[in-house]
C-alpha cells in the first residue's frame, strides 16, 4: 500500500467572482522512501495541493470539494483538527518556500525545534534539547549547541532554511513536503540543501514530495514527476521518461527552458502566453490556447489522464 | 536594558519642559486673579494689592517664570495658594489615590480588552466579532461621565449595592477600596477597553496571516499554543505602544471621574486649582503628572520593545 494516496482531489476557493477550483481532480500516490517531484508554472496549484494534504488552508475560503487524501491508511480530509495536529509534524512535515518569514521572530531557533519534539513525544527538557541540537547539527548548522539561543534574524537565508528543515525533520516524519525549499537561496546553498534532503531521505527512509518550478531541481532529485497545469495533472512519469520521452506538449515546453539549477525559471519563456486565471480557463484542454499542436478536438472537451505506458500517464489527445 | 531606558527618558525631557512652559503661560494669560479669590468678597483693593505682592504676582511674567524654574532646580515647587501647603506635599498626599484608580482601570482594560480583541480576531466576521466591535465602538463614543452617572443611578441608587461616591484608601480597608473604586474604574476603563480591543483585534488578524503561524501549525502544535505563544506574543509588540497611551488617557479621564464620584485624587485637586487660579498648584501638579506619564510611557515602550529580540540586539 502506498504511503500517501490522493484521489480525485478538488479544492475550491470562495472568491468575489464565485467559487473557483484551484486544483481539480488531482490523483497521485507516494511510496515509502520515494521522492516525487511536482512541477508547473506559478499558479498551477502546487502549493494548494500540498496545503490541502496538510489541512492548512483557511476554511473558509478554501474547501475540499471532492476527493480524498489517504495517509498510512487514514483519510485526512474529514479528520478532526485535534487528530490532524497529531499527524502534522510527526507523520507529514512541510517546509515552506519563504525561509525569511517562516520562522517566528521572537522565539530562539532552539525553542522552535524543541517545541516540535515536545508536541509529539513525551520526553523531558534535556532530551528535547539533545534532539534539537542533533537535528540542527544534522542539517549543517555549525556549532549547533551554541546557536540554540540564536534568533532567526541572526541567521542567513540558507541557515534559516536549514532550521526549517530541522523543524520538519525533528520527529522523523514518514513524509516530508518541501514547497520550493531552495527558491529563495543562492545557487551553492541550493545544491547543498538539496543534497542534504537526499541524504536524509536515505538515512531516515522517509518519502519526499518536492515542489518546484525548476526542471533542474527535478532532474537532480526526483524519482517520479508530476506535471501540473492550471490546477490539473497533465503528465505523470518516472523522471527518466520525462526527460527522455515527454509526452505532453506542456512538459516539452518546460524542458525547452534549459534545466539548470542556476536559472530561475519562474517565467517559462519557452512557452508563449501565460497560465489562465482560475476563473478564465478555456473550454476543453486548458493548454490548448498556448499549444502548437492544438486541433479543434482539443477545445471540445477536457482530455482525460490516460495511461501511455506502465507508470506513464498523460492528459493529451495528441500524445 | 537600564541604559536604553535612561537614554529614552532623557530624550523625553524636552517634552516635560514644553508642557511646563505651556501650563505656566496659560495660567498667567487667562483672566482671573488668585489674590482676589483668596482674599474673599469683603477684601478692599489695598488688601488685594498687598496679597499680590506677597505672592510675587506683581512681578513681570519672565521674572516669575525664572523664579519658578530656579525653585524647581532646588526641588521646590512652591506653595499652593489654596491649601497653604507645599505643592509637593499636597501632591504626594493625593497621587496614590489617582494611581490606584488608574491601575485598577488598567487591569480591567488589559483583561477585557485583550480577551475581547483576541476572540474577535479568532472568530473574524462572526457574531462574536461584530458584537465585540459594536461594544468597543460604544465604549469609544460614549462619554465616560455618562456611563458613570448611569452606574451611580443603577448600582448606587436603585440597587444600593455600591456607594454613590467617596473614597476609602486601599491600605485602610481593601474591601472598602474595592467598593468605592469599582464604578469609577469601570467608567474610566470604558474608552480604553474599546481602544485596546480594536487594536488587539486588528493586530492579531495581521499576525495570524503571517507565514510563521502557518509553520507553527504545520509542526502539529495545538491551536491554543499557536494562538498564545506564537500569535499573541508577536501581537503584543505593537499593542504595547497603546498601553502607554492608555495610561495617559486614564489619568486625564480621572479629572472627570474623580469629580463625579467625589474621589480626592489629583484630577479633583487640579480642577480646583484651575478654578481658583492656584498657579503654583497647577504648575507643580501638572509637572509631576507629566513627568510620571512620560516615565510610564518610556518604561512600557522599552520593556515591551524588548520582547522583540531584533530590538534587543540592536541596543546591546
Ligand atoms: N487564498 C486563496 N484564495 C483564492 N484563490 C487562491 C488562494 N490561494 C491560492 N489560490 C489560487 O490557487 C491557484 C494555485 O495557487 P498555488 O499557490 O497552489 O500555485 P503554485 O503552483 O504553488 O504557484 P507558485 O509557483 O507561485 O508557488 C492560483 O491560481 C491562485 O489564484
Ligand atoms: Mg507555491
Amino acid at each position: 500500500m502506498s504511503l500517501l494516496e490522493v484521489r480525485n482531489l478538488t479544492t475550491a476557493f470562495q472568491t468575489g467572482r464565485g467559487e473557483i477550483n484551484a486544483i481539480e481532480d488531482v490523483s497521485f500516490s507516494v511510496e515509502p522512501g520515494e521522492i516525487l517531484g511536482i512541477v508547473g508554472e506559478s499558479g498551477s496549484g502546487k502549493s494548494v495541493t500540498a496545503l490541502t494534504i496538510m489541512g492548512l488552508l483557511p476554511r473558509p475560503p478554501a474547501r475540499v470539494a471532492q476527493g480524498s487524501v489517504w495517509f498510512d491508511g487514514q483519510e485526512l480530509t474529514g479528520l478532526a483538527e485535534t487528530r490532524m495536529e497529531r499527524i502534522r509534524g510527526k507523520g507529514i512535515s512541510m517546509v515552506f518556500q519563504e525561509p525569511m518569514t517562516s520562522l517566528n521572530p521572537v522565539l530562539s531557533i532552539g525553542e522552535q525545534v524543541m517545541e516540535t519534539v515536545r508536541a509529539h513525544e513525551r520526553v523531558g527538557p534535556a532530551e528535547q534539547r539533545r534532539r534539537a541540537i542533533e537535528m540542527l547539527d544534522r542539517v549543517g548548522i555549525p556549532s549547533a549547541a551554541k546557536r540554540m539561543g540564536d534568533f532567526p534574524h541572526q541567521l542567513s537565508g540558507g541557515q534559516r532554511q536549514r532550521v526549517m528543515l530541522a523543524i520538519g525533520l525533528a520527529c522523523r516524519p514518514r513524509l516530508l513536503i518541501a514547497d520550493e525549499p531552495t527558491t529563495a537561496l543562492d545557487v551553492t546553498i541550493q545544491a547543498q540543501v538539496l543534497d542534504l534532503m537526499m541524504d536524509l531521505r536515505d538515512e531516515l527512509g522517509m518519502a519526499i514530495i518536492i515542489i518546484t518550478h525548476n526542471m533542474g531541481v527535478i532532474a537532480e532529485t526526483a524519482d517520479r514527476v508530476l506535471v501540473m497545469y492550471a490546477g490539473r495533472i497533465v503528465e505523470q512519469a518516472p523522471v527518466q521518461t520525462v526527460f527522455d520521452a515527454p509526452a505532453h506538449p506542456y512538459t516539452r515546453g518546460l524542458l525547452g527552458c534549459v534545466p539548470t539549477l542556476e536559472q530561475d525559471t519562474r517565467r517559462l519563456l519557452a512557452i508563449p502566453g501565460s497560465l489562465p486565471e482560475p476563473g478564465l480557463r478555456p473550454e476543453g484542454c486548458r493548454f490548448a490556447p498556448r499549444c502548437e499542436l492544438a486541433i479543434e478536438a482539443c477545445r471540445a472537451g477536457l482530455p482525460p489522464l490516460e495511461s501511455l505506458a506502465a507508470g506513464h500517464d498523460v492528459a493529451c489527445i495528441r500524445a | 536594558m537600564f541604559g536604553i531606558f535612561v537614554r529614552r527618558f532623557a530624550s523625553a525631557l524636552p517634552i516635560i519642559l514644553i508642557v511646563s512652559l505651556m501650563t505656566f503661560s496659560l495660567m498667567h494669560f487667562i483672566p482671573g486673579d488668585p489674590a482676589a479669590a483668596m482674599a474673599g468678597l469683603s477684601a478692599t483693593p489695598d488688601m488685594i494689592i498687598q496679597l499680590r505682592h506677597d505672592l510675587g504676582l506683581d512681578e513681570p511674567f519672565l521674572t516669575q517664570l525664572f523664579t519658578w524654574y530656579s525653585g524647581l532646580l532646588h526641588g521646590n515647587l512652591g506653595r499652593s495658594i489654596l491649601m497653604g501647603k507645599p505643592v509637593m506635599e499636597v501632591m504626594l498626599f493625593r497621587l496614590p489615590v489617582t494611581v490606584a484608580l488608574s491601575a485598577y482601570a488598567l487591569v480591567i482594560t488589559l483583561v477585557i480588552g485583550l480577551v475581547a480583541g483576541v476572540f474577535a480576531a479568532l472568530r473574524h466576521n462572526s457574531w462574536v466579532d461584530q458584537a465585540a466591535m459594536v461594544f468597543s465602538m460604544l465604549g469609544i463614543s460614549l462619554p465616560n461621565f455618562w456611563l458613570g452617572l448611569l452606574m451611580i443611578i443603577i448600582f448606587g441608587v436603585w440597587l444600593g449595592w455600591l456607594p454613590t461616591g467617596g473614597y476609602v484608601a486601599f491600605s485602610d480597608d481593601p474591601v472598602g477600596w474595592l467598593r468605592t473604586s469599582t464604578m469609577p474604574a469601570v467608567s474610566l476603563a470604558l474608552l480604553q477597553v474599546g481602544l485596546l480591543a480594536r487594536i488587539t483585534r486588528s493586530t492579531m488578524l495581521e499576525v495570524l496571516r503571517q507565514d510563521y503561524i502557518r509553520t507553527a501549525r504545520a509542526k502539529g502544535l495545538k491551536w491554543r499554543v499557536v494562538v498564545v505563544k506564537h500569535a499573541l506574543v508577536n501581537a503584543l509588540i505593537p499593542i504595547t505602544t497603546v498601553v502607554g497611551i492608555i495610561v495617559s488617557l486614564s489619568v486625564s479621564g480621572s479629572v472627570v471621574t474623580e469629580s463625579l464620584f467625589s474621589i480626592p485624587g489629583v484630577g479633583q485637586l487640579l480642577t480646583q486649582g484651575v478654578l481658583n487660579r492656584d498657579y503654583p498648584l497647577v504648575q507643580g501638579g501638572l509637572l509631576i503628572v507629566t513627568t510620571l506619564l512620560v516615565f510610564v510611557n518610556v518604561l512600557v515602550d522599552v520593556s515591551y520593545a524588548l520582547l522583540d529580540p531584533r530590538v534587543r540586539h540592536e541596543n546591546r
